[in-house]
């Protein structure tokens, strides 16, 4: 029974979290602290920063600590089935439709005016990472306040993709090394 | 031919269980490591189609990865290498977040972690503005001034304005549709 809501309950989590994990916190929220009272409000602040310091989905994680907590590993698996079951089914149907009907000039002409929009997104994305790296979560933003031991990380994770057309995962690595050899010499 | 498909199913999940276990950060992250792999080095995927399912998959319920992981499984290898890939994107986060929410208070509150992650983020950062720069560079080289009209006026919404992603995807698939009625009347060339 136990095990049923909580795919029910993630079931809707996957169906309207569009665009997302931003959009999926206050759902996850919504489900577990203030509907079925899985979490106290202080467990869900924890699977909030849990979640983003660990790979992977946001909506996922969700689904994985809460089912654990709930219904042990049956209820994780159970749970996060239940939150890309609606991708399973929408997103399977929107790919028979790309691949069957993305030869028509209507739809020729809808994907190419997506393609730039796609791409601003995926910069504005990475342009506040950067922000956020030189500024922390600060709102006023002034030089002085420049956190310059991760600016120069960017730039020289920047070059060598670039230039040297690093493989990213490598970079990724070599930056949480760096991070930790900076932090350990008082530089970071 | 079997082994073939066997082994195109394999490199799926594998890829998926690589990206999905080194990416943080939201789904933009992963669609551009989707991108390096399944453009650029395995040459499965065309840039446009990879562009195409990255709209698609935003635009849909459900995490960005899952969405995309579907769509790229399909195409490669149907109903199998759907499964495979969504597999491989899943697992990861699950294993994972078992792990840590069992040590939780000790992972949170080590300095070492925290300096591990902080300087990931600027390789996060690194990757993905590498990405948009080779990506922005193609839509100037088509010359077609309603695409950057497009690609400007979309960063201003989201950057600047706040705009909710959803509405930007509709309003881009919008300018498409009145593209595509103006090219028919024969009118202007877009």
């Amino acid at each position: 029974m136990i095990l049923f809501q909580l795919f029910l309950s993630f079931v809707q989590i996957g169906l309207f979290s569009i665009g997302g994990g931003y959009a999926a916190i206050p759902l996850i929220q919504n489900q577990t602290v203030e509907v079925h009272r899985w979490l106290t409000q202080a467990q869900f602040m924890d699977l909030a920063t849990i979640a983003e310091m660990t790979p992977g989905p946001i909506a996922i994680n969700g689904a994985t600590f809460v089912g654990l907590r709930v219904a042990g590993i049956p209820g994780a698996v159970v749970a996060t089935f239940g939150c890309i079951l609606p991708s399973l089914i929408i997103v399977s149907l929107l790919s028979w439709v790309y691949r069957k009907y993305r030869e028509l000039p209507l739809l020729q002409s809808v994907l190419s005016s997506l393609r730039p929009a796609v791409v601003a997104l995926i910069a504005a994305a990475g342009i506040n990472m950067l922000l956020q790296i030189a500024f922390g979560g600060r709102e006023v933003r002034s030089v002085d306040q420049v956190q310059w031991a991760g600016l120069l990380l960017f730039a020289a994770a920047f070059a060598v993709l670039r230039r040297l057309k690093w493989n990213p995962i490598l970079v990724m690595a070599a930056c949480g090394a760096a991070g930790l050899l900076l932090g350990l010499l008082g530089l970071f | 031919m079997e082994r073939k498909k066997n082994r195109t199913l394999w490199t799926l999940f594998t890829s998926m269980l690589y990206i999905s276990a080194f990416t943080f950060g939201g789904g933009f992250v992963i669609v551009t490591f989707m991108k390096r792999k399944f453009v650029d080095e395995l040459h499965w995927l065309s840039e446009n189609e990879m562009l195409d399912m990255t709209a698609l998959a935003q635009s849909s319920p459900g995490p960005i990865a899952v969405n995309a992981a579907i769509l790229v499984g399909w195409k490669t290898a149907g109903f199998a290498g759907m499964a495979a890939a969504v597999l491989g994107t899943v697992l990861p986060p699950m294993i994972i977040l078992s792990i840590v929410s069992v040590f939780y208070q000790l992972f949170a509150e080590n300095r070492y972690v925290a300096l591990v992650l902080r300087g990931m983020q600027s390789g996060v950062a690194a990757v993905i503005l590498d990405a948009s720069v080779s990506l922005g560079l193609n839509v100037l080289k088509d010359r077609q001034g309603v695409h950057l009209a497009v690609m400007l006026a979309a960063f201003a919404a989201t950057f600047f304005f706040r705009i909710n992603v959803v509405w930007i995807i509709l309003c881009a698939a919008a300018v498409g549709v009145v593209m595509a009625w103006v090219q028919r009347k024969g009118g202007v060339k877009a």
